[in-house]
């Protein structure tokens, strides 16, 4: 047994490799409040300060600095420091604070591209290695993708595929490297070899036998990184310090790898906490340096940056990273998961301000305490920085060591991943539908030629009989692209680090997603309860719809229309389960737009719901906006009726409230804003952001950013910098869900 | 004809004229509020925000079995939240049989109820209604009776003896004052209501709610001259003033 575990309660963790085991072996639960917390240190506001400075040069330039020539790997950089006298927890992707590397296994013309829209240049030399002698995962996926893929992609109806850069919504079990050490890893990998000696030698065990043997090249190689800022980081942390920095520092060597679309941190500060009682019982930390440690920590993973087209920063609305990290939930033995540490990194939103980054998000049960409840709430109302997850619906499927990659994607730490498959837009599917596969605004044939509608008025059994086909299509198109997708990924872009830290069999999820819910669920109930006529233009294309009557619609507890949308979730699920996936994986659908809701509605023609062409669809499972008339408590009772069992990669909703529609006093808005979040995730509710923000600021922050900095919003899963969306998606966000009566 | 009692609790005919429901009311009430806004009101408030509630024949009818379904879907924020179901109005006490009918049957649920009302209604009929709600919510909109006369056009007196009835039965009660500069807030007038509200014991809390235009535009849409075009909605320390003359009087206020 190691000299570092001196004080921990044994259990199966000392045997194998069980984070789990050793969280519910040693922490201690904590339902106090959060009068305990400590301000930053001078240390820390100091840095901050540096980094708030670098940040604003920055969003000035568009991006700080970039390396054009070398090849981001674990090792590939010296050691970057920000203020080496300040720092607590060291490590920068590169050799200087917020300077982006280039990462070209995912696509070398996308980081060609980046580079040269921020005014770099791409050393010819790793050009040419990337385009001669190394094939990308996106060279990769355009040889294998077939004529219909790429119709179905270039019009719009797939999209935001990871074909040209990498899928992240991978979470390494980055709390192994604290825990066990990197040495131990080792060894356990090479067992796992072992273990795959067998009489047959199949294209499965080839490729795993493959993998492993690079999962271990990188640990060996986070080794050397680490041993480059002088960390020994072969045997286990040893106190607090040690463990936030050896945490850290597994995590920096995945995003010095990878450049993935979600780069999620896990779940760790409930296992870091163990580490801290056990330094504050021993009288070696203080609560000042506990904090300091988060603080730093976070400070860190707020300047994690990619380098990415202006256009994909566009669609996401910034410069997303996803660095989710889970906060609370209950433990299977009933025991709630929140300690103080989860007070602690919710602090760093009050001590370094409001940012989108990490992505914090609570997992939600009605058991948790009281008092952590309500200072979540207080927090959520102060920054608007918060994202709650049903942990009680969530636990029964994923076990109480789950995390969440990127917005809404439950999984198993170390033991699950996915295959990141964006999404289909649902809107334009049953646009098809109506016009035989051609599409509404090019006239193109992209699916197949099958008979369209030519009655004028539309007829719900009919266009459903025509939909339904449709649907059936797009699951199919769609499970085959992603199929190619994450072929050629584990091919040329292997999360070699964060795999490393996986088990060496993990359950692999297809996940799949599904755009303009609202849209079409109102489409479909306008055509059911009231009369649409269809508007055609001379080559007979539905190109418009007159609506005449009223119709229920989504987002206001009715079922007649509520019911069409928990249809549409189970109908798309179930087409998708009908086909073959890479490696098996077992096909998931999320309900989430992240922000591209306002590209997706520009691609999308005139819809029978009375949508107007380029109109933004609603976020995520969100009703459209404007057309609740029962308040905001009908409008997240209809979001909360979507079956998570038929939408197991999550269903995002976004609540926006001002201040005054909460309560009247900071008490009250406490009390109601825990109370609709109880009643919201007792009725089935799977996801919520939480905004409580003035319309007024939004408003001045949209003509003065300078003076907004870190005025962040919760957008479909995720935050964002408000003064970073374009101009429309800012507009959209202030007219979309506010809700504000009273 | 015998009329078992579980047939009397599952159903009933009686219905009424509602303008709108707001499931997220966090204002009318402790916690999540259900808020009814039953249409027809006999007042003219000259700044009322909700203009369109003014006609009983305007609102649309829903019966109490209708209202009792809505309201169930929403038990799980009551609960957690420690709401309830709010009715408003327009002026509920000018549907009497129906607001006391919705009231029984939320109490029957175990759920809380508030009345939120102007009070300008006999008390003998007010009484059945009263006598359902768990709390009332009191809009004393003025003290002196001729500026309470000019900003609803009806007189102060039914409502003072509604509020006398409510101390007398001890209701739990909050009183609500709309503070509009140059109409109602004269310290005379604000500190005559603070020193009547101080003999009152069944109050909990006072609200002044500030002024404001938010329903300025349904009087437009509506063809009605708005007469509060010029008057600004209170200042922070306006309202603050306001809340001083009641607190001064060991009242509680918000």
């Amino acid at each position: 047994m190691f000299e570092q575990w001196q004080r921990f309660n044994a259990g199966n963790w000392i045997n194998e490799i069980d984070v789990r085991c050793f969280i519910q072996t040693n922490y201690t639960p904590y339902e106090g409040d959060e009068s305990f917390l400590v301000s930053a240190t001078e240390r820390t506001q100091t840095l901050w300060n540096q980094v708030t400075q670098l940040m604003a040069q920055e969003r000035e330039k568009g991006i700080l600095d970039a390396d054009t020539a070398v090849v981001s790997t674990i090792t590939s950089h010296r050691p970057g420091y920000i203020n080496r006298n300040l720092e607590q927890i060291v490590g920068l992707q590169t050799d200087k604070p917020l300077k982006r590397a280039i990462m070209p296994f995912g696509g070398i013309r996308v980081v060609k591209t980046s580079l040269e829209a921020y005014g770099y240049q791409l050393n010819p030399t790793t050009e040419e290695n990337f385009t001669r002698y190394r094939k990308t995962h996106n060279d990769g996926v355009f040889d294998g993708y077939t004529r219909e893929m790429g119709l179905a992609r270039h019009s719009g109806i797939i999209t935001g595929l990871p074909d040209a850069y990498g899928r992240g919504r991978i979470i390494g079990d980055y709390r192994r490297v604290p825990l066990y050490g990197v040495d131990r890893l080792i060894g356990d990998k090479k067992t796992q070899l072992e273990s795959l000696e067998v009489d047959t030698i199949d294209t499965d065990t080839i490729r795993l036998r493959e993998e492993i043997n690079e999962q271990i090249k990188a640990l060996f190689e986070l080794k050397a990184m680490a041993a480059s800022y002088g960390f020994e980081i072969g045997c286990p942390a040893a106190n607090a310090k040690e463990a936030v920095q050896w945490l850290y520092l597994a995590y920096l060597a995945a995003v010095k790898e990878q450049n993935g679309a979600a780069m999620s941190l896990g779940r760790v500060s409930t296992f870091l906490d163990i580490y801290f009682e056990r330094d504050l019982q021993q009288g070696i930390a203080t609560e000042a340096e506990l904090q300091e440690l988060i603080d730093q920590f976070v400070m860190k993973l707020r300047m994690v940056r990619f380098l990415r087209t202006p256009e994909y920063n566009q669609l996401f609305s910034g410069d997303p990273t996803w660095v989710t990290e889970c906060i609370g939930g209950m433990g299977e033995d009933g025991r709630p998961l929140v300690t103080k540490t989860s007070f602690r990194m919710l602090n760093t939103l009050v001590n370094l301000g409001p940012a989108p980054e990490p992505n914090l998000t609570v997992l939600w049960s009605e058991r948790l305490p009281q008092a952590f409840k309500r200072y979540c709430a207080k927090v959520s109302t102060e920054t608007s920085s918060i994202q709650y997850e049903n942990d009680d619906l969530m636990r029964p499927y994923w076990g109480d060591d789950y995390a969440i990659a990127c917005c809404v994607s439950a999984m198993r730490i170390g033991k699950q991943m996915q295959f990141f498959g964006a999404r289909v837009n649902l809107a334009k599917c049953l646009l098809y539908a109506i016009n035989g596969g051609k599409d509404e605004k090019s006239g193109e044939q992209i699916a197949p030629a099958y008979a369209p509608i030519t009655a004028d008025d539309l007829d719900y059994t009919e266009v459903m009989q025509k939909f339904d086909r449709m649907m059936d299509w797009l699951a199919k198109a769609y499970i085959n692209t992603l199929n190619v997708i994450h072929f050629m990924h584990d091919k040329y872009c292997y999360e070699r680090l964060e795999m490393a830290l996986h088990d060496r069999d993990v359950f692999r999820t297809m996940a799949c997603g599904i755009a303009g819910l609202s849209v079409v669920a109102d489409s479909l109930s306008a055509i059911k309860y009231a009369n649409v006529k269809v508007l055609r233009d001379q080559q007979g294309l539905a190109i418009g719809y007159q609506i005449a009557g009223d119709f229920p619609k989504y987002g206001n507890n009715d079922d007649r229309v509520d019911q069409i949308a928990v249809d549409l979730v189970k109908r798309f699920m179930n087409k998708l389960k009908q086909h073959q996936t890479y490696r098996n994986a077992v096909p998931t659908q999320s309900v989430l737009t992240i922000t591209s809701n306002v590209v997706y509605g520009k691609k999308t023609g005139n819809t029978p719901d009375g949508r107007k062409a380029g109109e933004p669809f609603a976020p995520g499972a969100n009703p459209m906006h404007g057309r609740d008339s029962k308040g905001a408590i009908a409008s997240l009772a209809s979001v909360a009726k979507l079956p998570y069992a038929y939408a197991q990669d999550g269903i995002s909703n976004t609540f926006s409230i001002v201040p005054g529609a909460l309560g009247k006093t900071e008490g009250d808005r406490l009390t109601n804003l825990v109370g609709m979040l109880d009643g919201y995730f007792h009725d089935g509710g799977h996801h919520i952001n939480v905004n409580v923000l003035n319309r007024d600021m939004l408003l001045e922050a949209m003509d003065h950013p300078e003076l907004y900095p870190q005025l962040t919003i919760r957008v479909s899963g995720y935050a964002v910098n408000f003064i970073k969306l374009t101009r429309e998606q800012q507009l959209d966000v202030i007219k979309r869900t506010f809700h504000d009566r009273f | 004809m015998q009329v078992s009692p579980s047939h009397i609790l599952r159903s009933t005919s009686v219905q009424g004229y509602i303008h709108s429901i707001e499931t997220c009311g966090t204002v009318d009430g402790p916690g999540i509020r259900f808020v009814i806004f039953t249409a027809g009101c006999p007042l003219r408030c000259l700044y009322c925000s909700n203009p369109d509630c003014r006609y009983i024949e305007n609102g649309q009818k829903a019966t109490v079995d209708e209202l009792m379904e809505e309201i169930q879907k929403y038990t799980a924020y009551m609960n957690a939240s420690g709401g309830g179901v709010t009715v408003s109005g327009g002026e509920p006490l000018y549907q009497p049989h129906f607001v006391a009918e919705i009231f029984r049957r939320c109490k029957a649920l175990g759920l809380h109820t508030a009345l939120d009302t102007s009070g300008y209604c006999d008390l003998q009929i007010a009484k059945p209604v009263i006598e359902q709600a768990d709390l009332v919510l009191l809009d004393i909109k003025s003290f002196e009776p001729d500026i309470y006369t000019k900003v609803t056009s009806v007189s102060l007196e039914p409502t003072l003896a509604i509020a006398n009835y409510l101390n007398q039965i001890n209701k739990p009660t909050w009183i609500r004052f709309v503070l509009v500069p140059g109409l109602t807030d004269a310290t005379h007038n604000v500190a005559g209501l603070a020193d009547f509200v101080a003999t009152l014991t069944n109050v909990e809390k006072v609200e002044i709610l500030p002024f404001h235009k938010m329903g300025e535009y349904k009087w437009e849409q509506l063809g009605y001259e708005y007469q509060l075009k010029e008057t600004q909605p209170p200042t922070p320390e306006q309202v603050q003033a306001a809340q001083a003359i009641f607190r001064s009087r060991g009242i509680n206020v918000v």
